[in-house]
């Protein structure tokens, strides 16, 4: 699970993590997929009734749901990359964002090197069809009225991918990828399990030859003994097909399994991120401390510490300076004025914490945050 | 081995044969069939299983909640000694929410959208005790306290609505704390809910329990949650207990297949990058369980007899047991 | 994988929700069976089409054919004999008119106008919906103000001033209740489609670039139909009260195409004086077809919609 060797020929902290340093950057290090300072927000347009409340003097509700701000990603080619997080924290729209389907407020997601809005028509179809995404919900990702067959050869079809007499073939192909019988095909989603279905739902990605998969929680929905298989799926395509990986999950257990490189989200920010084992063994943020000490593990009896205390804030109103101080057991005075920058904290490493840096702080603190065993 | 053993004392519930059954047009199938339960006074015990194991009916059918086409149709819920499911339905509803209390996964279940918190949990005090409003409200703040809700003399003046999912989920466990019931019955209480409040709420949970005495029974899919918080674990899988014994035992020294496969499932058990241990297919729907052992389609461990012969529970001491022709090898628990 | 592929199963039943599933056609036929008056509802809808469709067939005499008819029949108590001979069970009209022939007529004209009109609403304000929902911006404001204007105004208010520009006929009638009523259809689906564009599989759909179009025909369109389908049919009946009302008032059906509603109106002077039949057996036919109409759209919709299974 070797990755992030841009880094290690080049250990100069100050550049940004994975990002080829310059153009004559070997081809297969350079990221296949980037986000930079990527902003996405989601805000109502006011609409007629709200106009005519206006003039009576009612304020627009000019509320912005702040989903993912200013983040730096790159992926490399084969690597797996886990964004982890809480529900509201951007995750998924930044996954969507990557593959494509929301345009960016703010910022650029880059396809091998060139940014998305700058590519030609016949560059962005390559692109949509490169970066396939994998859903969380079994049910309603697949349309219930079309067989497997007219699901999963959908785009083959459509984009004449394959020659008509050829698209029958490719979908069996593809079912048997992902273990399923060829005589499914002409099935409908609900005479499947939720885990068949899960797999009919990569299979449909896996028609178009994908490079790179984004998969949004593609196996919280899934019951325990169903998600190893459909985890070991993922895991077996890697091998065969050399396919990049973009993981959401809240699941840290999973994650640690399966992902090289790990990036932590809260309220629309990357908060830390770094190669998995490191990341997960000795958390560089107070967060991802607090998220490290949730992984279920069925060999700790009894729980015996006090989690991290508080709510997560409302995306429409992120708190100011750190978004994560009002929950932080370490906060400082500079915490609720300045937003830490994620910067550099190790070989490999970034996280957006004061403790690293604020003058009298120390990064021991982090590891404290939940608390101790009583 | 510290957790108390279920015939040291008069157990609080004690669950013989239970079944349930589920009427359809293609005929009744049994959601629950013959489940044997038995959780003594301050105990945590975890029911684990997939969906459509049957353990969320279990714990409707303790409450006797289950709706048409559901049936429960044999077996004793001994509470105290006495058969709930022979109670009349005004003395069971004397018993609900006040000796034995429910926590939903969705929280909504339990909490009227039109009501404040403070008018239902008011009237959850009165309707079982001859408490005067101001007593009860004084109740209810201080349950409310005890799940960690500040001010919460305030929020009882609050709807339902204007709570977040992990509040909502602590005004119905304070709720169901409101009048120290001797059982709670938690139905995957922190499935919705991110980690970081799943972790708050089994915390407070825990404390509450322990400084109450109240016994619980937690049903869950998640076996990292029941490894921390258990006395004691039954599996299920297809409407069976299949494993039953302490959570020392279980967890570290599994006999049944299933059991086992679950835990050699678990991302933490496998190292890193590792294909994970996995069981292979699908339980069977309740509808068209196979003959003999309902696990055997899926089992590693699998002989001749198990289409045969649906192995009874059994093991070697009380409180422990197993529903296996051929378990896995004996293992010390850690 | 080495694994062999699972046994095909649904998933087992709980107490948790169940996922919306299309119901099938058999489940939907077997629900409208278990149900006596639903069942009752549907025998008479059976029936009354199959007098309209085979009214030539039927009717003892043809009500069209002014040559037949005979002056001194005029206004026969029903039960009566004729001059020659037939008997006129539901009695006759001022113009010696069989009552039952004419029923039998008028309820085509009823049911050619009202399911005519409420295919042509139902396919303009489905695609007007669709549109509106999935394009959105500027469309679905355009379309969206139209819909709240039209249905801004009572229904037989607007359909009257529409006729009363254009002139009678069948033609007119049923583009006055196309006008009126497409819009209802548009309300609906733009709010299933919103619902429905919100599904992962429109997502998955987008993320394979799959054109506009495609998404909104073969996607989104079969999965938002179902509401449409029920409003549909109680529609049906609305549309055939429209087309009566219309009629009666004397701006629907011109006379030589006489519907339920003008039979009614043309009876209407007489029934003060006893003879009540020439509204009344028109009018009970109406009451039978919208009623039967309603009763089986009230249970295909109870069938449909998951909440009130």
């Amino acid at each position: 699970m070797t990755l992030d060797t841009t880094h290690r020929e080049a250990p100069n902290l100050d550049a940004p993590i994975l990002e080829a340093p310059n153009r004559e950057a070997p081809i297969l290090e350079a990221p296949i997929l980037e986000a930079r300072g990527l902003v996405k927000r989601f805000s109502r347009k006011p609409d007629i009734a709200m106009r005519l409340l206006a003039l009576a003097g009612r304020p627009i509700d000019r509320r912005t749901v702040h989903a993912v701000e200013d983040v730096d990603l790159a992926v490399a080619p084969g690597e797996v990359v886990g964004l982890v997080g809480e529900s509201g924290c951007g995750k998924s729209t930044l996954g969507r964002a990557l593959a494509g389907l929301h345009p960016p407020t703010d910022g650029d997601v880059l396809y091998r090197g060139k940014p998305v809005r700058e590519l030609t028509r016949a560059e962005r179809l390559a692109y949509t069809l490169e970066v396939q995404l994998v859903f969380q919900d079994p049910y309603a990702s697949l349309n219930p009225r079309r067989t497997v067959r007219q699901t999963v050869g959908e785009a083959l079809a459509v984009h004449g991918l394959a020659p008509r007499g050829e698209i029958a073939d490719r979908v069996e192909a593809a079912l048997a990828e992902v273990g399923l019988d060829a005589s499914y095909a002409s099935r409908y989603p609900h005479e499947f399990s939720g885990g068949q279905r899960q797999r009919i739902g990569i299979a449909r990605a896996l028609a178009v030859d994908p490079r790179f998969l984004v998969c949004d929680e593609p196996v919280a929905a899934l019951d325990v003994s169903v998600q190893a298989q459909v985890v070991n799926l993922f895991m077996d395509l890697r091998e065969k097909r050399g396919l990049t990986y973009l993981f959401i999950s809240h699941d840290l257990g999973l994650v640690r399994h399966i992902c090289d490189r790990v990036a932590i989200m809260y309220l629309g920010r990357i908060v830390e991120e770094g190669p998995a084992q490191a990341l997960f063994s000795d958390p560089q943020h107070p967060y991802t401390a607090a998220l490290v000490a949730e992984i279920p593990d069925v060999r700790r009896r009894k729980r015996r510490f006090t989690p991290i205390a508080g709510e997560i804030p409302s995306p429409l109103a992120p708190p100011p300076g750190c978004a994560f101080h009002p929950r932080c057991p370490h906060a400082m005075p500079v915490c609720r004025e300045t937003r830490p920058a994620l910067a550099p904290v190790a070989v490999g490493r970034r996280a957006a914490c004061h403790l690293h840096t604020a003058p009298g702080a120390s990064p021991a603190a982090i590891a404290t945050t939940v608390g101790v065993p009583s | 081995m510290n957790a108390p053993s279920p015939n040291a004392a008069r157990p609080l519930l004690e669950v013989r044969g239970l079944r349930t059954v589920f009427h359809s047009l293609a005929g009744a199938y049994a959601a629950v069939d013959g489940v044997d339960l038995s959780i003594a006074p301050g105990e945590v015990v975890g029911l684990v299983g997939e969906s459509g194991s049957g353990k969320s009916v279990t714990g409707f059918s303790l409450m006797r909640l289950v709706d048409p086409p559901g049936e429960i149709v044999a077996g004793e819920v001994l509470f105290e000694g006495r058969d709930l499911l022979s109670l009349p339905e005004s003395a069971m509803r004397a018993i609900r929410g006040d000796r034995i209390a429910m926590i939903f996964q969705d929280p909504l279940m339990t909490l009227n959208p039109v009501l404040t918190i403070g008018e239902q949990m008011i009237e959850a005090v009165t309707e079982h005790h001859g408490v005067g409003e101001r007593a009860a409200r004084t109740r209810a703040i201080e349950a409310l306290g005890q799940v960690g809700i500040a001010s919460a003399a305030q929020r009882l003046r609050q709807y339902p609505h204007e709570f977040s999912g992990g509040m909502r989920q602590r005004v119905a466990i304070a709720t169901a704390m409101l009048n120290q019931p001797d059982l709670i019955i938690a139905d995957e209480p922190t499935t919705a809910l991110d980690v970081t409040i799943q972790g708050q709420i089994l915390h407070e949970m825990q404390k509450l329990c322990e400084a109450s005495g109240t016994a619980l029974l937690w049903i869950t899919h998640d076996l990292g949650v029941v490894a921390e918080l258990a006395d004691r674990i039954c599996v299920m899988y297809s409407g069976r207990i299949v494993e039953t014994g302490t959570a020392d035992d279980v967890l570290d020294a599994p006999r049944h297949p299933y059991t086992a496969g679950l835990l050699g499932s678990v991302p933490s058990v496998n190292a890193p990058g590792s294909r994970l241990h996995q069981i292979d297919g699908t339980a069977p729907p309740l509808s068209a369980r196979p003959t003999g052992c309902p696990f055997r389609t899926r089992c590693g461990n699998v002989l001749p007899v198990c289409a045969e012969i649906d192995p009874p529970l059994a093991g070697p001491v009380p409180g422990r047991g197993w529903r296996c022709h051929n378990p896995m090898p004996e293992r010390d628990a850690a | 994988m080495s694994q062999s592929p699972e046994p095909v199963r649904s998933e087992p039943v709980g107490l948790a929700p169940a996922i919306l599933e299309t119901p099938n056609r058999a489940r939907i036929l077997a629900r409208l069976r278990s149900r006596p008056t639903a069942r009752g509802a549907a025998i008479a809808l059976v029936i009354l089409i199959a007098a309209a469709l085979f009214a030539p067939f039927l009717a003892p005499h043809d009500p069209y054919d002014l040559a037949a008819l005979s002056i001194f029949d005029n206004r026969l108590a029903p039960g009566t004999q004729s001059m020659d001979g037939p008997v006129y069970w539901l009695g006759t009209d001022s113009q010696g008119r069989d009552m039952l022939s004419a029923i039998l007529y008028g309820l085509r004209i009823s049911l050619v106008v009202g399911l005519s009109a409420t295919a042509a609403a139902a396919t303009i304000g489905t695609l007007m919906g669709l549109l509106a929902a999935y394009v959105g911006g500027a469309v679905e404001t355009a379309i969206m103000r139209l819909v709240d204007f039209i249905l801004g105004f009572p229904t037989i208010l607007v359909a009257l001033i529409l006729l009363s520009a254009t002139g009678r006929g069948v033609d007119k009638v049923i583009l006055a209740i196309v006008i009126v009523q497409w819009a209802q259809y548009a309300r609906i689906m733009r709010g299933t489609v919103l619902v429905e564009a919100r599904k992962e599989y429109v997502e998955a759909a987008r993320n394979f670039a799959i054109p506009g179009w495609r998404i909104m025909l073969v996607h989104l369109l079969p999965n938002a139909l179902a509401p449409i389908l029920v409003v549909a049919t109680v529609q049906v009946a609305s549309a055939i009260m429209l087309e009566s009302t219309l009629s009666f008032l004397g701006v629907g059906v011109p006379i030589t195409e006489p519907s339920l509603g003008l039979l009614i109106a043309s009876g209407f002077e007489y029934l003060l004086s006893g003879e009540y039949w020439i509204s009344f057996f028109p009018g009970l036919a109406l009451v039978v077809l919208v009623f039967s109409i309603n009763l089986v759209g009230d249970r295909l919709r109870e069938s449909i919609d998951p909440r009130r299974r």
